[in-house]
């Protein structure tokens, strides 16, 4: 799609964008037809996630032992390579190194022919789907039969899969009814679940009967035996591999591991962080050739024990296709870690709403996806979809083996910015609003939202033009067109005065530094300094009544925003300064606090990529949200009646006393979001927090008027629990408080406003 | 193992459904008769799972066909096979491929009956690939870790025995009294 976007970019200053209309009706479509079914799906499995793997004794244990036996094999690959060549060699198989797809599928459709194999049956495998050896063996006349249920389903409908563990998550029951219904004719038309499954397991049973070659995927292969592991439920890979007398294992090579003993961890994690299963029900270890007898379903006489004369033969296709590349790329080295679990898909909010067909490239889907497309397909297959992610961060506790996904997604998305940048475009209209770090020609949107501190600290300069302004209806009109910024969304409005002049106008800070418990800054995100400046008063009244020392020194923007963009140079640039602002506080001693929970999470995930190690430790450790400084200070001895109690009395005034929380996304990933519900516990209030992970908005996602639409569904279940609530509702994040405010119609405030002394 | 892990087995045998019985080997027939359809197919104890079980007083009941074409497979409601291991945390049991047809015949049924040892039982997950690796890298062996029937989502609705068994039933010879029996099975094991 580059020359689409490169067209879309240029043209971006004139006139309406095709490109951008085709992916808002795609993604409006697919709310519409597959979203209800994938949402349901998938959150299933999230919830079941955190029940199985709530069960575990050790699951941060194991997720690290995970994580270390992918590193030590990824660092090893060619070794391993040549190991389990000798290994499989040994054993009676053969292994093939391809280096692409089309060579792949030549070794594939060779030792099919050899056999003679008129019919392959094939159980579930990604990488399968990534070469498409389907199609390279029917050009052969092969007939090649999906025996996964799943798979069975898509290839009578001739559809992709929409997830990469339960491909036909997109489908209802009554849709496979009715495929089975007009593919099949049968009598007695299957109807229930059951009905369909038997009707399934039928059909394939037979056709399962009759086949020549058994193609499988592997999960993980040990390099020291040679032996696949494959991680089934229904049973078909079993009947695959027995059934026939030509097994082909598929893999990508990044599926060695050293030895069999380290498949442990990853039984006891794939299934659990996937679909919610403590175990699969079949864990298959071969070492093929398998030792069971070849059964001939046309022989009635022979016993079975004594097989058919025919030997099993096995071929082991280890796949590179980009990965080896991929090994030696910095950023997407840490795709090959992947374990295909799904946990990324099931956690993620755009996911949920819209699943693979949105949210997905060529193979795979979910928010890992973006580093197997980059590397696999290209730069150009990743931007269709890399957009998706949001970079909530809710897939980073998920990920069995600690990818850090959201970072994947933001690298690639600052070469796609690169790679795509059009030098034409008229940037230097806007050369004052958007002094970056980045190569002309990048997306106006991109860079607006990039640039968002110094587009505040203008808007706040001219706050009641820019104001009226901005919301007025010719100026949304343009915004939308030239910018992407959807007109159904309300604008931020810009505060005249600023937290940093408001706290130097009342004269600075009004606990001296030498009868304070504690010293701290609070830190002026962009939002706070320019949009919302009572939260960061309430901060600073808040902690000056529990006995702090609190400045508010004029300090840069965090690097969030040109992150969220995957404008790299750029954040990297504004960690630089920061922490150049921030340093003289650090070394006075002082404690850094900060109300906006996606600055923290910064602070405390990206920084460690863009400071030097002892400036990002030292930043991370002063560092704190300013509901777990609160927390911290009374559990340290401050006194909580400084704070604001709930009100007491019955009817409206005692709706004060009750809380719908919903915690940020980032705060959640970072683990502060708590500290809120335990301060306000703590003070008498009744607090409910919201069982939805991210509000979708996202920063400036559900600005975009690509994803308006997405953003709202996203944000659905926070309105079916939040909608109606009587309870006050708060939220510490600048954006959830702009979703919140568009789905409940009620603006909420953040924590710290409502246990705030009245100012 | 130790009781504790029976105890675990047995329970998450519960959690998924799967009916055990349990007695000593000299009643592994009569568990067997309960817990099989007709009809009914299976591999002879020993042939099937440790080769230790081949001198232990387990044996299949009469009707059982130990010796089954794939016509009879294709007919069975029952397939009765032994398990080389349990694995007590996950309610696994270690279905191993072999020549004698292990696999097909727990894999093309609608109902498995499964004999275990007690002896046989491992704590977790990490034992059994202890267990595994040796005979892997040694024995290029194939081992199925069966928790509970063949599953499937992908209808619109969990349904047990998507391709594979639909009911799955664990007789577990206990070994009380007879450790000198389990001893000199497993003993005898190592000397084949």
């Amino acid at each position: 799609m580059s020359s689409d976007a490169e067209a879309g970019a240029s043209d971006a200053a004139g006139a309406g964008d095709p490109d951008r209309e085709t992916k808002a009706e795609r993604i409006r479509e697919l709310l519409a037809t597959e979203g209800d079914a994938v949402a349901e799906n998938t959150r299933g499995f999230n919830d079941g996630r955190y029940e199985s793997t709530g069960r575990l004794d050790d699951y941060e244990a194991l997720k690290d032992e995970a994580r270390a036996i992918k590193e030590d094999a990824i660092e090893r690959l060619p070794e391993l390579i040549d190991e389990v060549r000798e290994t499989v060699e040994a054993n009676g198989g053969t292994v093939y190194l391809a280096d692409d797809a089309a060579d792949a599928n030549r070794y594939i459709r060779e030792v099919a022919a050899d056999r003679g194999a008129e019919r392959a049956v094939k159980s579930k495998s990604m990488t399968s789907e990534e070469i498409e050896v389907n199609d390279a063996l029917a050009t052969d006349g092969v007939d090649v039969v999906e025996t996964d249920l799943g798979e069975w389903v898509l290839q009578l409908a001739d559809e992709e899969p929409s997830h990469i563990v339960a491909p036909a998550i997109h489908k209802s029951r009554e849709a496979i009814a009715e495929l089975f219904a007009e593919r099949f004719d049968p009598d007695d038309p299957p109807e229930t679940a059951e009905e369909l499954t038997m009707f399934a397991r039928e059909r394939l049973g037979e056709l399962i009967e009759d086949a020549d070659l058994g193609m499988t995927g592997a999960n993980f292969v040990a390099a020291d035996s040679g032996t696949m592991l494959l991680v089934t439920s229904e049973g078909n890979a079993r009947k695959t591999v027995t059934a026939t007398d030509t097994h082909v294992a598929v893999a990508g090579v990044e599926k060695l591991v050293p030895t069999v003993e380290e498949f442990s961890p990853f039984v006891e994690l794939i299934g659990r962080s996937g679909t919610g299963q403590d175990v699969t029900s079949y864990i298959s270890t071969l070492t093929p050739p398998v030792d069971s007898p070849v059964p001939d379903f046309e022989d009635d006489e022979t016993p079975l024990a004594d097989g058919s004369d025919a030997d099993r033969d096995f071929h082991l296709v280890l796949i590179d296709n980009g990965r080896l590349a991929m090994r030696d790329d910095p950023e997407l080295k840490e795709t090959l870690y992947c374990i295909r679990c799904s946990a990324c898909s099931n956690a993620c909010g755009n996911f949920q709403s819209v699943g693979g067909h949105a949210f997905g490239g060529e193979t795979y889907s979910g928010g890992i996806a973006t580093g197997w497309e980059a590397g696999i397909e290209g730069l150009d297959t990743a931007a269709e979809f890399n957009d998706l992610c949001t970079g909530c961060s809710r897939c980073v506790p998920a990920c069995p083996v600690g990818i850090d996904i959201p970072w994947i997604n933001t690298a690639v998305r600052d070469r796609i910015n690169r790679g795509e940048a059009d030098a034409s475009q008229l940037d230097w209209a806007f050369e004052e609003l958007v002094p970056d770090e980045e190569p002309g020609g990048l997306d106006l949107a991109t860079r607006l939202v990039g640039n968002y501190a110094t587009l505040a600290k203008w808007g706040h300069r001219t706050a009641p033009i820019a104001n009226r302004l901005a919301n007025a209806g010719p100026v949304r009109a343009i915004a939308e067109r030239v910018a992407g910024i959807d007109r159904r969304r309300e604008l931020p409005e810009f505060a005249r005065e600023s937290l940093v002049d408001w706290f130097e106008a009342r004269g600075g800070p009004a606990v001296p530094a030498d009868e304070a418990t504690r010293a701290a800054v609070v830190y002026p995100d962009t939002a706070t300094n320019y949009v919302d400046v009572e939260r960061g008063k309430a901060t600073v009244r808040a902690l000056e009544a529990l006995g702090v020392h609190v400045r508010v020194p004029d300090l840069p923007g965090s690097g969030r925003p040109p992150l969220s963009q995957g404008m790299v140079a750029t954040a990297e640039a504004a960690a630089e300064d920061l922490y150049a602002g921030l340093a003289p506080h650090l070394d006075a001693g002082r404690d850094v606090v900060v109300i906006e929970p996606s600055d923290l999470a910064t602070f405390r995930r990206e920084y460690e990529r863009f400071l030097p190690v002892d400036s990002y430790e030292r930043l991370a450790d002063a560092s704190y949200d300013a509901m777990e400084y609160v927390f911290g200070l009374l559990e340290n001895g401050a006194d909580p009646a400084a704070l604001r109690a709930p009100s007491e009395g019955t009817g409206p005034v005692a709706s004060g006393k009750r809380i719908a929380y919903h915690p940020h996304c980032q705060a959640r990933t970072v683990e502060v979001g708590e500290y809120a519900t335990a301060t306000f516990e703590r003070l008498g209030y009744d607090v409910r927090v919201s069982d939805t992970e991210c509000c979708g908005m996202a920063g400036s996602f559900g600005y975009k008027t690509d994803y308006y639409e997405l953003s709202v569904d996203v944000g659905e279940p926070l309105r079916e629990q939040f909608g109606d609530t009587d309870r006050t509702v708060v939220a510490p994040g600048t954006s959830c408080t702009e979703q919140l405010d568009a789905l409940l119609d009620a603006a909420p405030r953040h924590p710290i406003e409502v246990i705030a002394p009245r100012g | 193992m130790s009781l504790a892990d029976t105890s675990t087995f047995t329970r998450r045998l519960d959690d998924l459904g799967v009916a055990v019985a349990a007695g000593p080997p000299e009643e592994c027939a009569t568990m067997v008769e309960a817990a099989a359809g007709e009809p009914a197919v299976g591999v002879p104890l020993g042939r099937s799972g440790p080769d230790g079980l081949a001198d232990s007083p387990a044996t299949l009941p009469d009707r059982v066909e130990t010796e089954p074409t794939t016509a009879d497979l294709r007919a069975a409601h029952t397939g009765i096979t032994a398990a080389s291991l349990g694995v007590a945390e996950y309610g696994s049991v270690a279905l191993e491929a072999d020549p004698a047809g292990t696999e097909p015949v727990s894999l093309f049924v609608d109902r498995h009956v499964v004999v275990l040892r007690e002896a046989d039982i491992v704590p977790d997950m990490p034992d059994a690939f202890d267990w595994l690796g040796p005979r892997a890298r040694d024995e290029s062996a194939d081992v199925v870790f069966a928790t509970g029937p063949s599953a499937t989502a992908d209808m619109g609705g969990l349904v047990h025995g998507a391709h594979g068994p639909k009911e799955v039933h664990v007789v577990l010879l206990r070994d009380d009294g007879a450790t000198d029996g389990s001893d000199a099975a497993d003993a005898a094991e190592g000397i084949q």
